[in-house]
């Protein structure tokens, strides 16, 4: 079975808080909830599938069911992380062609600042029983940035990748940030200006981390009937994958991610491939990040990824790939420490042309959505969508 | 810039499944676990083995050689270190660290040999220097 055509996304919806100090997190969870649906023009009680991650406060999705009155008949609470949300999007598509539900409901929401996380420089341990890596991992402080950096540092040893390309993906995000008003960073930056900003974790300098930003988001999606009685433009699921790349018993390889299969089997199921895609949302807790699952994709050669988003080549209006058109994570947006939900998004938006104008692709009729949750350089969990205007 | 500070480290959480593997730690020996069935050794230990889901696990000891995989010295800790992987010469990559070392002089597939560094309360923690 295939989900391709099976489901449509009808209703979205982005939180505009960066910094959340006034709002409880199940608040902000029934906020989007809210606003999504009114989006995709149905009410709560039209909603019988929930899915969930790790944000939503209590065990899996039942505090959240209960908080948000509703009656699922499906629910999902898996976690990988970030990506979650894309993998929700599958999952949803799934669960709607197998019969289960008819309406899903996919919520986020994190308030990192207003609880004064450390999120990316600190070594956090999970607490509870220990994972069985942890013994062997956390007591060397392993961070999320020196996690992604030694990626970066090994890319740049096999590939010659330098830090201006990386750069780049900065540079191409705050681009589009400047016409974002709910962006946290909207100040348009130069390549000297990353590669001279304070170094965080060899290679890896302030400028190419990614905000640290408070907010959710909400996406509602739909079976086929449901789809054509809605009056809003419709996104068809045309593919979604799922991996879980790991150390591999210590054959680890930091120069790629799980976007390598996730990639190959949505475009495969879509029947389309990296070039018919018209607008890409990457996941970007970091530069390399988005390098890397761009060659991963199918969108460069493994190792030519630096000269694919070099000289603004991911600049709408200006370049071939246009990507993260919202400012993404690096500029806009990473609620909770979560950036898949926000990828699919502004995918939606270029595909119902309702991104802003300055950034608008013309013509957008597909586009593909990718996450990566957890740590690159340790354990992740990669998801892609490919989604196309009908 | 050298690692002159002294940084503090947590003691790992030790399970009956990987005590033999903190005991040798505690007497400067690195063990490796390695299967018997398809002769490949695995890192972290395991009884299982994660390649041919054997159980016919043992643990050999690393020689203690092994070149650096890929490094980030973490520069806005109170006491910056080297984050690695580095590759034992027995194949698996292992997390560790490099220290007693020149930060700016790292490099990947550097030799490097084993050292241990003691922990807050625990068992020492395997670790490697430039050989």
């Amino acid at each position: 079975m295939s989900i391709k055509g099976k489901a449509y996304i009808a209703g979205i919806y982005e939180h505009p808080t960066r910094l959340a100090k006034d709002l409880s997190l199940a608040q902000i969870h029934a906020e989007v909830a809210k606003e999504a649906l009114e989006d995709a023009g149905l009410t709560k009680d039209d909603v019988d599938g929930y899915f969930c991650a790790g944000d939503a406060p209590g065990l899996g999705p039942m505090s959240m069911v209960e908080y948000m009155g509703l009656r699922p008949r499906h629910v999902d609470s898996t976690d990988t992380g970030g990506s979650s949300y894309v993998l929700h999007v599958g999952h949803a598509a799934e669960a709607i062609a197998a019969g289960k539900c008819k309406v899903a409901l996919i919520t986020l929401a994190g308030r990192p600042r207003a609880e004064g996380m450390a999120t990316g420089t600190v070594p956090r341990s999970r607490g509870g029983t220990p994972t069985p890596d942890e013994p062997f991992e956390f007591p060397y402080g392993p961070t999320v940035v020196n996690m992604y950096a030694m990626c970066a540092m090994r890319h740049m040893y096999e590939f010659g990748t330098t830090a201006e390309q990386l750069a780049w993906i900065k540079v191409a995000a705050s681009h589009h940030a400047q016409h974002n008003p709910h962006a946290l960073l909207r100040e348009v930056v130069t390549v000297e200006d990353v590669v001279n900003s304070p170094m965080i974790s060899d290679p890896l300098r302030r400028l190419d981390c990614c905000v640290i930003t408070d907010g959710g988001g909400a996406i509602v999606v739909v079976a086929p009937e449901i789809a054509r009685s809605l009056k809003r433009p419709k996104v068809k699921l045309l593919g979604a994958s799922e991996f879980i790349k790991t150390q591999m018993g210590g054959k680890v390889d930091l120069t790629y991610s799980g976007a390598r299969f996730t990639g190959q089997a949505a475009f495969a199921e879509a029947g389309v491939k990296p070039s018919d895609m018209k607008y890409v949302s990457i996941y970007d807790s970091f530069t390399i990040t988005v390098l890397m699952q761009l060659e991963d994709l199918g969108f460069a050669e493994k190792g030519k990824g630096g000269r694919l988003v070099a000289d603004g080549n991911l600049i709408s209006g200006v370049g071939k790939l246009p990507f993260n058109t919202d400012g993404g994570g690096l500029c806009s947006n990473h609620p909770g420490n979560r950036g898949g939900l926000t990828k699919v998004l502004e995918a939606v938006r270029q595909l119902r042309g309702e991104a802003h104008p300055a950034v608008q692709v013309k013509n957008c009729d597909f586009a593909l959505a990718h996450g990566t949750g957890g740590s690159l350089g340790l354990r992740h969990g990669s998801a892609t969508v490919i989604l196309g205007r009908e | 810039m050298a690692d002159t500070k002294e940084r503090k480290l947590p003691a790992p959480s030790i399970s009956a499944e990987t005590q033999a593997y903190w005991d040798a730690a505690a007497k400067g020996k690195l063990l490796v676990r390695k299967c018997t069935s398809c002769g490949e050794a695995h890192h972290y230990p395991r009884t299982i083995c994660p390649f041919c889901f054997s159980d016919k696990t043992e643990w050999i000891e690393a020689s203690g050689k092994g070149t650096i995989y890929s490094y980030s010295v973490m520069r806005r800790a109170p006491v910056p270190y080297a984050m690695a992987y580095v590759t034992l010469a027995e194949g698996p990559r292992m997390v560790t660290n490099i220290v007693d070392c020149d930060f700016d002089k790292l490099r990947c597939e550097l030799p490097v040999r084993l050292v241990f560094r003691p922990t807050d309360g625990g068992p020492p923690l395997p670790m490697f220097t430039p050989a």
